[in-house]
């Protein structure tokens, strides 16, 4: 059956409650009649043999390239660099789509007769991955074979032996990225491209770079200007991007990047309940989801967070591409929006969204209240194209429990942000110039981004940071079900209740505004007209 | 006259000590602390006076003492029975309001010529504290002779103990001004230098005190300015004072060693993988004012300390279980800071502590760190709110001794002190903020209070 696009639901009398999702609970709120619902498109059929696919594409590159095979060749040095444990999610099933890609990789070059083979994990200034997640993404095959001899890395931005400075672009962003991928022959990149936002000249400029280069496109300014990420032309992140890709690529540096886009079959058959519209539950969807309520009523969130963390979603590979980065890019783009589009007629008052346990920053971790705000204003409020889903002046209503609690192996610098930064301010500028680069330089997060599983010293200034649009646009923030300090904390309001908080948004918005929620999972992106 | 009475008494104190278990100050109702009739102190000696007690607080010495949880080492210095209360502000026969500064030194024990500390004016450092014409006693408020704050009776002082209190000082400002010296005494004794780096832990009334201390004297020129002041507090009040009296930033406990961290670039030895708070770090501040005196002060003081750095107990520590190895390890300077004496300033001169105190108190108007009075009938709930002071959002807790002749059917004797805001029924007087918002804003153009000396 071939699956439904995307709709807008109006709400009336006989409209059901609507999920909304609370950290690693969900809730049924009874919205207002005359609320629009978003309702992403079904999942699209999976391609029935994902394994031909990618070797198609790898054969049949787009763009100027040549098929991967006549790009290898003996004695060469060949980098294979990977996203990294924030995509997909949840993360999925095994085999992981970059292990199905990486296999077939790494199996041309075995062909080809290459032995100077190096994996990199593209961390950018994220976490490294433990031993466990790089089995999960690679397989275990890829693992034993690279691991043991020390040939499996994870990109270290702060490792001045392994960085080279590229240069500068016109508008004199310094390029530095990895040097054992910018001098090696051939630079293959493997994307999960799990929003329009991933991928392109991004995967290469932005995994593989240094604090000194992200901070040209990491900052207030740029991300005030991204409108939106998800739409890379009218993205300052994408276009700063973009010109370092194009500097990358003429230094020299030859890229072949493989993009691969995935369905939105994002939660197991037990929770299928998240992924059907509410009127059309059946008496099974009913039960689980009242059975599921109920169990996590009971139980402790430390417990919670664990089960939720132990999911892996049935996603499955419905596109890949590959070749030269920006005619992959194009297609890559055009399949996640036929897979996540909806139209949007019209802009609302008042914008609701239920937040999940996770974000691209907290898998197996703590969802820390930054990592809310930055999974709400951040990313769900940037999931439009050509104008936000909620007007200028609006409001913004986050469902989360938002505890003040952090998880100090992964996130230190965040509770020394959350502690000394925004009680300071929460002026993404002001905070940029007061405060960013004692962070991004303090040994202290330096020596945990190297050596432990630390995300690097100024990573939640640009958390906060991907705020900057939303704190720029939004009338207000309020937070129902969250802790009211830390949601105090970072400016917002607290409220108890979705009635409650829609009491409060009235301050701004009048007494009868538009309500528009969107609806996830799956994810979708507004095309908002 | 009604007095409260310590007695050495081997069953209730060990009922006290059982009794504190409970929570800090429960020993107080049970132990060897009594209400009783008794007759003013004899003048020991020439150069004795009478004084008649109008607030005296409740110290954490005190509350270690009233639970059993005293040190034995002061058993030398201490004669029993004593009436306690060591800060004080009385008001003489003559009528003048005086503040008492409780050290019994050589001065104040007929000894002549003194010793050398008394000498040099380190009266807190008095080696001869159980000899002389007066029977053992570290301060008033511990010794069988003098008598002590908490008491109808009154006590007698000698004149070198005796500090005259401006009019325009409340009862409330005066009576914190012994705690503040001490505060002072540890401030100045810890030798600080320009910009360096300073953790207070604890803010109650000793920490509050520091944080005050550190700021009046650092802006009037006395000790060198620090470049930050974190101050590790419990309580939302105390880190609203603390950061009132000047702190840089005043934090829940357990984010003060990041502060320290992040403020001075240190590492940390913590393992980050598990989920602790975090562990000694490598760096840290220059200073550290322990002002709780509890190993796990005393423990989180040497965990956040730069190698070679000061780390001062202004807290009275008792027998604490405390692994040295990191001050060994560190070469990290412990300092004692007991009482007040004679200051060196930054200048180069010389100042009585006391006097600085009395400084300290106008510059900030710390007569709102008086939370709360109550008569000595009710010492139990005195004593019981003193211990849990903190968790009870206050700071310092107070007898009230101004209405003995209300309570006794006579009228006020209407001395400059006396209003109705005593309690003549018996009932504590909480000392709301808008009270003490109402006074600071009435303070003079140098920061004193510009109110008269009625309450």
């Amino acid at each position: 059956m071939t699956p439904r696009p995307g709709l807008v639901l109006e709400v009336d009398g006989s409209t059901p409650p609507t999920l909304f999702w609370h950290g690693e609970r969900f809730v049924l709120e009874k919205l207002p009649e005359g609320s629009r619902v978003i309702y992403a498109p079904e999942p699209l059929v999976p391609l029935e043999d994902p394994v031909g696919a990618i070797r198609h594409a790898l054969l049949h590159p787009l763009g100027d390239r040549d098929p991967l095979p006549a790009l290898l060749w003996p004695g060469m040095r060949l980098t294979v660099c990977f996203d990294d444990v924030s995509l997909p999610l949840p993360p999925m099933q095994a085999p992981d789509v970059r292990q199905l890609v990486m296999e077939q990789v790494l199996d041309m070059a075995a062909e080809a007769g290459v032995d100077d083979v190096v994996l990199v994990a593209a961390l950018a200034l994220h976490r490294r991955m433990t031993e466990a997640e790089l089995r999960h993404a690679l397989g275990d095959r890829i693992y034993e074979a690279f691991a043991p001899s020390g040939l499996l890395t994870q990109h270290d931005a702060e490792d001045p032996d392994n960085l080279v400075h590229l240069g500068t672009t016109g508008k004199g962003e310094d390029v530095e990225i990895n040097k054992r991928a910018a001098t090696s022959d051939l630079l293959v990149y493997v994307n999960i491209n799990l929003v329009a936002m991933d991928g392109g000249h991004k995967s290469v400029a932005t995994g593989l770079a240094s604090y000194r280069s992200l901070r040209h496109h990491h900052n207030p300014k740029t991300m005030v200007h991204s409108r939106s990420f998800m739409d890379a032309p009218s993205s300052e992140l994408h276009s700063s991007n973009w010109r370092m890709g194009r500097l990358i690529a003429d230094s020299g540096v030859k890229v072949f990047q493989i993009e691969t886009t995935l369905n939105t079959d994002t939660f197991p058959r037990q929770f299928g309940f998240l992924q059907r519209r509410e009127w059309e539950w059946s008496v099974r969807d009913r039960a689980m989801y009242a059975a599921a309520a109920a169990a996590l009523d009971r139980t402790p969130p430390r417990v919670a967070r664990q089960v939720f963390h132990s999911i892996r979603a049935p996603h499955a590979l419905v596109s890949v591409q590959a070749g030269e980065v920006e005619a992959v890019h194009a297609v890559t783009t055009a399949n996640i929006w036929k897979q996540q589009g909806v139209e949007v007629d019209g802009q609302t008052d008042i914008l609701t969204m239920g937040l999940p346990y996770i974000s691209p920053y907290n898998v197996n971790s703590i969802m820390n209240p930054i990592l809310v705000a930055c999974l709400g204003l951040g990313y769900f409020f940037n999931l439009y194209r050509g104008q936000p889903l909620v007007r200028r002046g609006g409001v913004v209503i986050l469902h989360h429990p938002t505890p003040w609690e952090f998880h100090p192996g992964h996130h230190p610098s965040y509770i020394d942000f959350f502690e000394e930064v925004l009680s300071d301010t929460t002026d993404p500028v002001e905070i940029s110039k007061t405060y960013e680069e004692s962070f991004a330089t303090d040994p202290w997060y330096v020596h945990l981004y190297r050596t432990g599983h630390a995300y690097h010293g100024v990573h939640p200034f640009y958390m906060w940071y991907w705020c900057a649009h939303a704190l720029d646009h939004l009338g207000r923030v309020i937070v129902v079900g969250g802790d009211p300090a830390a949601v105090r904390r970072m400016g917002f309001s607290p409220a108890t209740r979705l009635a409650d908080a829609l009491e409060m948004a009235s301050d701004v918005v009048g007494r009868s505004p538009t309500l528009t929620h969107l609806h996830t999972p799956p994810l979708l992106l507004a095309d908002v007209r | 006259m009604r007095s409260l009475v310590f007695e050495r008494n081997l069953p209730r104190f060990a009922a006290s000590r059982l009794a504190s278990t409970l929570g800090s100050g429960r020993g107080a109702a049970v132990g060897p602390l009594r209400l009783l009739d008794t007759e003013p102190p004899a003048l020991p000696g020439p150069g004795w006076v009478r004084v008649s007690p109008l607030l005296s607080g409740i110290c954490g010495s005190d509350l270690a003492t009233l639970d059993g949880r005293s040190s034995r080492y002061f058993e030398h210095v201490v004669s029993f029975p004593f009436v306690p209360g060591h800060e004080v502000v009385g008001v003489l026969e003559t009528g003048g309001r005086v503040v008492i500064e409780p050290v019994l030194g050589c001065a104040a024990r007929g000894i002549d010529p003194p010793c050398p500390a008394c000498a040099r004016g380190q009266l807190g450092n008095c080696e001869r504290l159980a000899f002389g014409h007066l029977k053992p006693g570290l301060q008033t408020g511990y010794c069988a002779d003098t008598g002590g704050g908490w008491s109808h009776a009154g006590l007698v002082a000698h004149e070198s103990q005796l500090h005259p209190v401006p009019d325009a000082f409340l009862d409330e400002d005066a009576v914190v001004v012994e705690p503040v010296a001490c505060a002072t005494h540890a401030v100045c004794d810890a030798a600080l230098g320009g910009g360096e780096t300073v953790a207070v832990v604890g803010a109650g009334t000793l920490g509050l005190a520091v944080v005050a201390a550190v700021s009046a004297l650092s802006a009037a020129g006395h000790v060198a300015a620090p470049g930050a002041l974190f101050v590790g507090a419990r309580y939302p009040h105390q880190r609203r004072l603390a950061g009132e009296l000047g702190a840089t930033a005043a934090l829940a406990p357990d984010q003060l060693g990041r502060a320290v961290r992040r403020k001075t670039g240190s590492l940390s030895m913590a393992d980050p993988r598990p989920r602790r708070p975090g562990g000694p770090l490598t760096g840290g501040a220059d200073v550290v004012f322990d002002c709780v005196g509890s190993a796990d002060s005393i423990g989180q003081s040497l965990a956040v300390v730069r190698p070679r750095g000061r780390v001062v107990l202004v807290g009275m520590p008792g027998r604490v279980h405390v692994d040295l190895a990191p001050l060994w390890h560190r070469e990290v300077r412990l300092l004692g800071a007991y009482a007040y004496g004679t200051e060196r300033l930054a200048s180069g001169a010389t100042a009585r502590t006391f006097d600085l105190a009395f400084e300290v108190v106008a510059a900030h108007g710390l007569g709102r760190l008086v939370s709360a009075t109550y008569p000595i009938e009710r010492f139990e709930e005195a004593v019981q709110h003193a211990g849990a002071a903190g968790r009870r959002g206050s700071v310092k807790v107070a007898f009230d001794l101004r209405h003995k002749e209300a309570r006794h059917g006579e009228q006020p004797h209407g001395d400059a002190h006396g209003d109705a805001h005593g309690d003549a029924h018996g009932g504590e007087q909480r000392h709301s903020d808008a009270r003490h918002l109402a006074r600071s804003t009435t303070s003079g153009r140098d920061g004193r209070p510009s109110t008269g000396g009625t309450s």
